[in-house]
């Protein structure tokens, strides 16, 4: 009996984790920032109100927008759900996880960029477009190097199952490896990138000529603007716990250690709130790039993630 | 009723082909008849060689036969094993889908010109195919590859009223003959060394495989081999060819030669390396690795640039004959080290891409022949909004740009995921080269895939989102059933090798067991359907139903869950920031999505870009007209291209000083040649 229903109770403990805690990280992210910088803050909770009002509003639809603009937030928030439950949070022993390694992760999170950026030029409008040719030109450089980053780790845990990872690297003795070093910069650079953060992207950016992710979701309203933010909150959680998995796992819950849970718990909120407090500071330290300077920062996490894994190859095995 | 063999059932598909190439001039009077009838037949015909591929592969049997024709002492040996079998069945199942497709889209020719002689070399194309596939000696291998490209060289230039056709053509078939001669003198040594030049049973594949060649022969002859079979596949720098025929062919052609031809080229690589010379070197696999990731990289770059729909498809098919080389090269060097889990996984690996690939480039390429069908427009800069007006198109060309851009749960992901698989599991390797070169293989390919999202957001953004970007209105029809069909199978296909791939591998896994001797189903089949693990549980897992289903259910659960009905929707226009005035060419069209791609990669380019603007006489601060000239060259174009075609061109002009029209002259030439060889000889 409890064989069957431990597993799914984990699972989905951890997606309400993820579905809640998402709008709880942008929001002290938000209020973080606004301390900060000498402002007062909305609180933590700002964005589940932010999300409320937005699913009670009126939806508008531009006159050109097709099926695939009134699909695409479903299946943006959809995958979303479906990466949540893949990424150890909270313990590994999902049984989801086995479902998708990191390769499926990241093509999962490819998934919804594909149909964001259709969606963008559904429109018919310069504004979409140009969202979408800039949002899929991060992506072409981004996407590589977060897998080549969780590539090297799967090669030093010998596995490219994300719980196993996790496992792996909990449970053996830490030991500083140069490749991991590499993984690490090339990752923590990406997942800027990759969650539409300063100084790739500004999420509170209304400037015509800065926007990237907010040019492509212009047109939307309405519950389907809710459901995009939602599961964009959702993607800076994930990124966090996926770096969290891979580099800092040290905390999550092993497979059959219920009692480690509430620990687990503890912990995750922990690193997470440390994450936020890393964020706000580059956000105040650093301005914006200019967009042609992207390609430079993107290709150099490019190239550690790649050094990364040669590290691997020449000096570790 | 008597069951027919796997092979006799292909020769019986192939007699079907060019029995219908034979009669169908009959009906040139009828040409809907004519059109109708004979790809109904083709159908038939392809689907008896698929049958036979299907099981030659399940049962794994391998059956050879001589064919009593041929040269007096130099027989036809032909031969059905499960390599070849299974590329039977790819070209056969493409076939048999294209087949469909035309019996619509061939009879739009036919009010215009006659399609009697696309239907001729159509099926003998097919015909040539099958028998490349099947021919078991040099001889006769040689015979049906020139048959094959003599045919598709008439259905390139099928449309020869356009020069720039005629002058595709002709390049098509100077690059195949190229190729072609290296592959010959490739077999010439293999036979050599067999069997002795005076002997002609050398030619035979069997005898080839049981002779000993030596090392370096050995190897010269796998280069010539390589090279011949890249320049057909189309791999980069032998890849100018590539872009200028297939759109020159009518689009079921295109689809039939981006999709199947350039497999066959691979079938022969395969056939060569792993069975004919067994691999002995890994520098032999270093080559055909380095090689697959240059035309991986560069087609899907090039493909980006391009604003002709058919264009950009026949590059990208250069990637994907690049991914399927890289896992070849893998598969190679492992083989040679002796790591043959590994090897099979690769292999897998590239047979599965060639598979999907032949699936959704066939698709993509009737999705095009749609496009241009319904509104003669192949250039993407003039298309847009096609989703309103092509309601069955537009979705089954997304299944196809899905694909191909290897988003699961489609099967470009499970092929892409193999082969990241394969990289991964690599171990250090004993030398130091191949150390640096196995991650860099691993980062291109990542790069690659992420390049080839980007690319078909472009293809389907451009041509079917957003608003119609011509100025000339025209009427947008949907096409008709056979064409839907065709389609409909081709993506259904898509999703079936995305969803179930553990049938897939579990079928096909004979063929690295006879090419390599281990297999990887034990350990696939140990976790029952649902899982995909090529080595083990704990190392790597994939559930592509799971991950299908979960998607499915979850997408659709948010959707019962958020869309209620009491939030009204309402239709307005769109944010024009005050502007007043939006027009559909203030659109991002194909030039502009792609500007990041030639800001960041132009210098791989010949690229000529200007910009000149009219000023305005009353008010200088306004320029008024804006005229934005753009023209990408491939590099390789002149290097690798224009000194073969000059050469070519002088050596004709050389050749025809013999020409005089004199019929004695003529008899004098014979009578030296005879002279002559009777004096040497």
């Amino acid at each position: 009996m409890r064989d069957s229903v431990y597993p799914i109770l984990i699972e989905s403990l951890q997606v309400i984790t993820v579905l809640i805690g998402a709008p709880l990280f942008a929001g002290w992210i938000k209020a973080l920032k606004c301390w900060s910088q000498g402002r007062s803050s909305a609180g933590v909770l700002q964005p589940f109100r932010d999300l409320s009002r937005l699913f009670i509003k009126e939806t508008v639809l531009a006159e050109n927008a097709s099926w695939i603009f009134t699909a695409t937030p479903y299946i943006v928030f959809g995958s979303a759900v479906v990466a949540g439950a893949i990424i150890p949070v909270l313990s590994v022993d999902l049984p989801l996880s086995a479902m998708a390694d990191i390769i499926a992760l990241v093509a999962i999170f490819a998934i919804a960029r594909f149909f964001l950026a259709l969606a963008g030029m559904d429109t018919g409008t310069a504004f979409g477009g140009m969202g979408s040719s800039r949002e899929m030109m991060i992506a072409s450089l981004a996407e590589p190097a977060v897998l080549m980053s969780v590539f090297t780790v799967s090669l030093v845990s010998s596995s490219t199952s994300l719980s196993h990872m996790a496992h792996v690297l909990t449970s053996h003795t830490i030991e500083l490896r140069p490749s991991l070093a590499f993984a690490l910069m090339s990752f923590v650079m990406i997942a800027l990138a990759e969650t539409g953060r300063i100084p790739v992207d500004n999420p509170s950016t209304h400037l015509e000529l800065t926007m990237i992710h907010e040019a492509m979701t212009l047109e939307y309203s309405g519950r389907h603007l809710a459901l995009i933010e939602w599961a964009s909150m959702m993607k800076l959680f994930l990124f966090a716990a996926l770096g969290i998995a891979c580099f800092f796992p040290w905390g999550i819950a092993g497979a059959n250690e219920i009692w480690m849970l509430p620990a687990a718990v503890l912990l995750l909120v922990l690193k997470l709130a440390l994450i936020g407090v890393f964020i706000v500071f580059i956000e105040t330290m650093f301005a914006k790039m200019r967009i042609f300077r992207v390609p430079e920062f993107l290709g150099m996490s490019f190239l550690l993630a790649t050094l990364g894994m040669i590290s691997f190859f020449i000096l570790e095995s | 009723m008597v069951m027919l063999s796997p092979l006799e059932l292909t020769i019986a598909s192939v007699l079907l082909f060019l029995s219908i190439a034979l009669l169908a001039p009959i009906l040139a009077f009828r040409q809907k008849y004519l059109v109708t009838i004979s790809f109904v037949a083709s159908a038939a015909a392809s689907l008896l060689a698929a049958a036979a591929g299907f099981l030659c592969v399940s049962s794994g049997s391998t059956a050879s036969m001589t064919l009593p024709i041929g040269l007096p002492d130099l027989p036809f040996y032909i031969r059905l094993d499960p390599l070849s079998g299974f590329f039977v069945f790819l070209v056969a199942l493409l076939g048999f889908i294209i087949s469909i497709y035309s019996i619509e889209y061939v009879r739009a020719f036919t009010a215009r010109r006659s399609a009697t002689s696309l239907v001729v070399f159509y099926c003998m194309f097919m015909a040539g195919m099958l028998l490349v596939l099947i021919s078991a000696d040099a001889y006769f291998f040689m015979v049906s590859w020139e048959i094959m490209a003599a045919s598709s060289f008439f259905l390139v230039c099928f449309e020869d009223d356009h020069p720039s056709n005629r002058r595709a053509a002709f390049l098509y078939i100077l690059m195949a003959h190229i190729g072609a001669i290296f592959i010959l003198i490739s077999f010439g040594l293999m036979a050599g060394f067999a069997k002795g030049f005076e002997d002609f049973s050398g030619f035979s594949f069997q005898a080839i495989r049981s002779s000993q060649i030596p090392h370096g022969w050995a190897s010269i002859a796998f280069l010539l081999a390589f090279f011949g079979f890249a320049a057909k596949a189309g791999i980069f720098p032998l890849h100018a060819w590539l872009p200028e025929a297939h759109p020159a062919a009518p689009s079921n052609v295109s689809a039939l030669m981006s999709g199947a031809m350039l497999k066959i080229a691979v079938y022969g690589l395969l056939r060569v390396s792993f069975d004919l010379l067994e691999i002995t070197d890994w520098w032999w696999g270093g080559v055909v690795l380095i090689f697959g990731l240059l035309s991986a990289i560069m087609g899907v770059i090039y493909a980006l640039l391009q604003n002709d729909l058919k264009r950009l498809l026949a590059y990208s098919s250069v990637e994907n004959v690049g991914i399927i080389f890289v896992c070849i090269g893998l598969a190679m060097i492992f083989t040679s080290f002796n790591m043959g889990l590994l090897a099979s996984l690769a292999l897998i690996a590239g047979l599965y891409h060639s598979l999907n690939h032949a699936m959704f480039k066939g698709l993509l390429f009737m999705g095009a022949g749609a496009i241009l069908h319904s509104t003669h427009q192949r250039n993407m800069e003039h298309m847009g909004g096609l989703i309103h007006k092509l309601k069955w198109t537009a979705p089954l060309f997304l299944v196809g740009c899905l694909s191909i851009a290897g988003l699961p749960p489609f099967n470009g992901f499970v092929s892409e995921w193999l082969a990241f698989q394969s990289f991964l599991l690599s171990p250090a390797l004993p030398s130091g080269l191949l150390n640096l070169l196995i991650p860099l293989g691993a980062a291109l390919l990542a790069l690659t895939a992420a390049l080839a999202a980007r690319c078909f957001v472009k293809v389907y953004g451009v041509s079917f989102l957003g608003q119609w970007r011509s100025n000339q209105q025209v009427q947008v029809h949907e096409v008709g059933w056979p064409m839907r069909l065709g389609m409909l199978l081709a993506a259904s296909a898509c999703l079936g090798l995305g969803i179930f791939p553990t049938y897939v591998l579990g079928w096909m896994d004979i063929i690295p067991e006879g090419l390599i001797g281990t297999k990887i189903s034990l350990s696939a089949a140990a976790s029952g359907w649902l899982w995909l693990t090529p080595v083990a549980a704990d190392r790597a897992s994939y559930s592509a139903p799971l991950v299908f289903f979960g998607l499915f259910a979850i997408i659709l659960s948010v959707y019962v869950i958020f869309r209620s009905r009491t939030t009204p929707v309402r239709r307005a226009p769109a944010w024009d920031c005050g502007f007043g005035y939006v027009t559909s060419r203030m659109q991002y069209n194909s030039t502009s999505f792609s500007m990041p791609t030639r800001r960041l990669y132009g210098f791989l380019f010949n690229i000529k870009e200007s910009v000149k603007s009219g000023v305005n006489p009353y008010f200088p601060m306004f320029n008024n007209r804006f005229l934005y000239h753009l023209k990408i060259r491939d590099r390789v174009w002149h290097i690798f291209y224009k000194p073969f075609a000059d050469a070519a061109f002088w050596l004709a002009r050389r050749a025809s000083r013999l020409q005089h029209g004199k019929i004695q002259l003529y008899l004098l030439y014979s009578f030296v040649t005879l002279i002559a060889l009777l004096v040497f000889s």
